[in-house]
């Protein structure tokens, strides 16, 4: 622990720091090369839809009280879907009162209902004339149960963006915000066509978990990003740096809470996965797995970079990226701004880069300046050095404490 | 920073206080385990089978109809479906309430019309009007100060009704009824008997001009009236002719039974007999004539079922919308200070007749009558989605326990799971956090608790029940919960990290935190309350879920977490350092932390 909090410490001051913002176009490209298998999945295998949104088939079977209960009920579900038919995959089977089961499968073909049928003899040894009656049913998830819904996520969706833009007064943040979650959303559902679990309410309802914690998650990186960014000639950093850097403040935070939300569902996806057959729970688990991680792995690696890119066109952006580039240079080499000497050269020239990155640098403050070289040796010679170093902030006691400067260094 | 003085001691004690209240009330409900869904427990599943043959579509509108009844009392997540082209299964969790079946299969036709005649008022007696006609025949309508509009201008409400004929009903007709008698005060009354084609109603949203009607009312047709003394009431309300077989009548019979109720036609009815034992609110079943049917339930705007001021007994109030607001305040104008009655008639049995007591313009009714708290809801709820396009068949509705879906290991194997997740988490927290990891820990269990409270309270009085997906959406819970406390965790180490003591930066780290979990779950609200008002079924139950999680989320990390930290934070083992409090320089990793004592480091 004692090394992953070293770090911590190092990735909040700024030390070491991963360079989310900058190398966006390299996780852009997993990204995409990930949404691109996802759709790929969803659109050739396409989504294997419930009984639910498909209606099917219901077959009630007449037992006598001592065999119509929740045991038998059990081994009947097993016995259909282990039937290989994959509309039958995943039945329903309950009780009915205390004389009855109902099977209820998707839509299925005259031949593969016979072999249901045949299956249920099998198991209950009932007579399949008189015993067992068929009868079609229609989807409980109706067209209309998946427009309200639709209204419902759209209502949410305008009201979200009009939220992130109130709130963090940006609305290219909602933007990346929206990005992130349909990232998420795809990805999950790409998963789901590729593995080939069923989709039930069960599952949309996973799906709607994921849109929540994917929204949940990356407004907890917005709002250090916006705290970061906040005054960025303060703090002397590029839109681009401040976010990163921000991204990289809650890193520990967002590992942690992938930590913290992936165990339990993880353990249940294991649980049944490994221990349950045909399951409800193994399809919910799954989506609510990939989903999270997707969440997490979005709001840093896609929904920042994002913002930070869409805002690269601002002109005040633009103003801070000027700067910071001009400084990082004047502190890579403290001449290279040092004209070379010609003979109709002006007495004095300016170059305005130089010149800001001193005035800049004159007033000493905050803590960013202590780890950098010091701009000493920068202008000696062509700008008198301040007077006496300004107040400062001191970590010690948290008030302005009077600085004392070598007597060498004061000036009589 | 905060004004007001941090007395994290009282807080933590307020707030266990009102987790005492919670499971206080849980006590007095006396149910210490959570209703369980479909998917978990079973549930009763209730057959319905047309009395006709339905077209899809309205089979189909009837589905969802009856899908907004059951889901609309709370968020129990029903399941409707349709099957076999004429039938429709409702399945509900947990044993089936009496109310239900009956709030399922109400057609809930709702239909205002005005009393002609009744067991207690005799045929035309509109005594406070002089020009009452007591041997009708010779009466002209224009006359009629009932109805002191010009014949020229179309009566209210009028241009609504499609009239089945196409024929204008202020067209004034020739009387085809069998008795041959003009009906004076009633130029449209041939109208008002059509030959239909089926037995059944061809136009459900018909309604007649109000004054045609008002007039008609205090001089029904002889023939009519004839009809009327033919039969008698059950005391259960049932129409019956004087043999005590239901009453029938031709389709071509100038009147309608309850038994098809068409509002085109005057309806001869019963209002079942009322048995309040220890009162002298007796009264026999009565016997009514109604006039055609002037407002449909169509009109309805909204229906709710509560307990009017001064008052004990519960009451449906009904806001009526729309042209039938107008003609409404034309009847109450009509009526108001007189003894004549009008009649809310449901499925074709009166359910109330009352007086006008007082003008109402707005369209506010009530309807009042021998109503429990459950019967007047179940009326409203019949109501407010509005009435089922077809009939069911009484006698082949089924009802039934089933069992659960899910298999019965997948509820134990899912909540043995969750718990070993559970138990994962806070070992990690506690790895991790060390002595701060015991507040996760704890905070963890109280929310817990209060969603156990909350979800069994819950259960009680929205219907709340849990299914396997919403066990699965609380544990994903648990990761936004602890995140919270992550954030506000980190928070405080980065303000130690700049050199904050632990005092200090649990006050100014807070405020960081706070604000970005407010952030973070206002967006979860927003989804939750878009959700819940939006969507239906099982979306609906998903949204009440998260609304609960992140309510108590926010109540555990204000009112449990913060003031649980701010009073660690006076202890030394937290405030010094301790190796074990996780807030020491090694944790935190930095060479040295604040201890925050005057007078520099010791």
């Amino acid at each position: 622990m004692g090394k992953f909090s070293r770090l911590g410490n190092e990735l909040y001051t700024g030390e070491k720091s991963i360079d989310f913002v900058g190398r966006r176009w390299t996780w852009y490209a997993v990204s995409a090369v990930i949404l691109v298998i996802a759709i790929g999945g969803w659109t050739i295998k396409g989504l294997n839809f419930g009984i639910e949104f498909t209606g099917g088939n219901q077959y009630t079977v007449s037992l006598p009280s001592d065999q119509a209960n929740q045991d038998t009920a059990d081994e009947l579900r097993e016995a259909v879907a282990a039937t290989g038919i994959e509309d039958a995959s995943s039945p329903i089977v309950t009780t009915q009162g205390d004389s009855a089961i109902v099977v209820q499968t998707e839509p299925l073909t005259d031949d593969e209902s016979a072999e249901i049928v045949d299956t249920i003899v099998e198991v209950t040894g009932v007579d399949p004339d008189g015993d067992i009656s068929e009868n079609e049913i229609g989807p409980s998830w109706g067209q209309e149960v998946a427009e309200r819904s639709l209204i419902g996520l759209m209502v949410f969706l305008v009201g979200l963006v009009l939220f992130i833009w109130a709130y963090f007064r940006e609305w290219k943040m909602a933007v990346g915000a929206l990005v992130a979650v349909g990232h998420d959303v795809l990805i999950t559902i790409g998963v789901y066509a590729i593995v080939g679990f069923e989709v039930t309410p069960a599952s949309v309802t996973g799906l709607l978990t994921i849109l929540g914690f994917s929204l949940y998650d990356t407004v907890v990186v917005f709002d250090q990003v916006r705290n970061n960014t906040k005054n960025l000639r303060a703090s002397r950093q590029s839109y681009a740096q401040a976010a990163n850097l921000a991204v990289n403040q809650t890193l520990v935070r967002s590992i942690n809470t992938s930590i913290v939300a992936l165990i339990p569902v993880g353990v249940i996806l294991y649980v049944s996965a490994i221990q349950l057959g045909a399951s409800s729970l193994k399809d919910l688990s799954l989506a609510l797995f990939v989903g999270t991680a997707a969440g997490v792995y979005s709001s840093v690696f896609i929904a920042t970079p994002l913002v930070a890119h869409l805002k690269s066109n601002e002109s005040e952006v633009k103003e801070a990226e000027r700067r910071a580039k001009a400084r990082a240079r004047a502190e890579a080499d403290p001449y290279a701004t040092v004209p070379v000497f010609t003979e109709d050269m002006p007495a004095r020239e300016e170059t305005d880069e130089a010149d800001e990155v001193l005035e800049e640098d004159a007033p000493v403050s905050g803590s960013s300046s202590s780890r950098r070289p010091q701009p000493g040796a920068t202008g000696r010679g062509r700008t008198v050095p301040p007077v006496r170093r300004p107040v400062q902030e001191s970590r010690s006691s948290g008030r302005q404490q009077p600085s004392r400067q070598s007597k060498s260094k004061r000036q009589k | 920073m905060a004004k007001k003085p941090v007395r994290p001691a009282r807080t933590l004690m307020v707030f266990f206080l009102g987790v005492a209240i919670a499971y206080g009330l849980v006590a007095l409900n006396g149910s210490w385990t959570p209703s369980l869904g479909l998917d978990l427990q079973g549930g009763t599943r209730i057959q319905l089978t047309a009395s006709s043959d339905p077209s899809e579509e309205s089979l189909d509108e009837a589905r969802s109809i009856i899908d907004q009844r059951v889901n609309g009392q709370g968020v129990a997540e029903a399941e409707v479906t349709t099957q076999g082209g004429n039938q429709i299964v409702v399945e509900i969790p947990g044993e089936s309430a009496g109310e239900l079946e009956e709030v399922v299969k109400r057609q809930a036709q709702l239909r205002f019309r005005l009393v002609a005649c009744s067991d207690f008022s005799p045929c035309g007696s509109g005594t406070q009007t002089p020009q009452n006609p007591l041997t009708p025949s010779a009466e002209p309508t224009a006359e009629l100060p009932e109805a002191p509009q010009s014949p020229n201008r179309p009566p209210v409400g009028f241009d609504r009704a499609a009239d089945p004929t196409g024929e204008p009903s202020d067209e004034p007709k020739q009387d085809q009824t069998p008795s041959g008698g003009a009906s004076p005060s009633e130029p449209s009354a041939s109208e008002s008997a059509p030959v239909d084609d089926v037995p059944g109603v061809d136009d459900e949203g018909f309604t007649a001009p109000v004054d045609e009607e008002l007039a008609w009312s205090q001089a029904p047709d002889p023939a009519v009236v004839q009809l009327f003394e033919q039969f008698t009431c059950a005391d259960d309300g049932t129409l019956q002719k004087a043999d005590g077989t239901p009453a029938t009548v031709a389709p071509d019979a100038p009147v309608t039974v309850p038994a098809v109720d068409d509002p085109s036609k005057p309806l001869i009815t019963c209002e079942p007999a009322e048995n309040n034992p220890g009162t002298d609110s007796d009264r026999p079943a009565t016997k009514y004539l109604l006039s055609r049917s002037v407002i449909n339930g169509t009109d309805l705007d909204s229906a709710s079922a509560g307990v009017p001021q001064n008052e004990v007994s519960w009451v449906v109030n009904l806001e009526v919308g729309g042209d039938g607001q107008d003609a409404f305040t034309a009847i109450s104008r009509a009526l108001v200070g007189s003894e004549r009655q009008f009649a809310i008639v449901l499925d074709g049995e009166v359910i109330s007749a009352p007086t006008m007591d007082g003008l109402i313009t707005n369209g506010q009714a009530q309807i009042s009558g021998n109503f429990t708290e459950s019967s007047a809801n179940a009326l409203a709820t019949s109501l407010k989605f509005g009435a089922l396009p077809i009939t069911f068949a009484d006698d082949a509705t089924t009802v039934e326990e089933i069992g659960p879906t899910l298999a019965g290991n997948q509820l134990a194997a899912g909540i043995t799971a969750g718990l070993i997740g559970l138990g994962l988490v806070m070992l990690y927290c506690l790895l991790y956090y060390r002595g701060l990891g015991l507040v996760v820990v704890a905070s963890l269990a109280v929310a817990a608790g209060v969603t156990y409270a909350m979800v069994l309270l819950l259960g009680e009085a929205a219907n709340f029940t849990l299914t396997l997906p919403g066990i699965a959406g609380l544990i994903v819970a648990v990761g936004i919960t602890a995140d919270s406390f992550i954030v506000y965790f980190e928070r405080i180490r980065d303000e130690m990290r700049e050199g904050k003591s632990m005092r200090v930066a649990v006050e100014s780290g807070w405020v960081r935190a706070r604000n970005t979990c407010l952030a973070a779950d206002a967006v979860s609200i927003l989804a939750a309350i878009a959700l819940f008002i939006f969507a239906v079924g099982v979306v609906k139950g998903f949204a009440f879920a998260l609304g609960l999680s992140t309510i108590i989320d926010v109540v555990v990390f204000f009112f449990f977490t913060k003031p649980m930290v701010s009073w660690l934070a006076r202890f030394k083992f937290f405030n010094r350092g301790h190796k074990l409090s996780g807030l020491d320089a090694n944790a935190l990793g930095v060479d040295s932390i604040n201890l925050g004592t005057a007078g520099g480091r010791a």
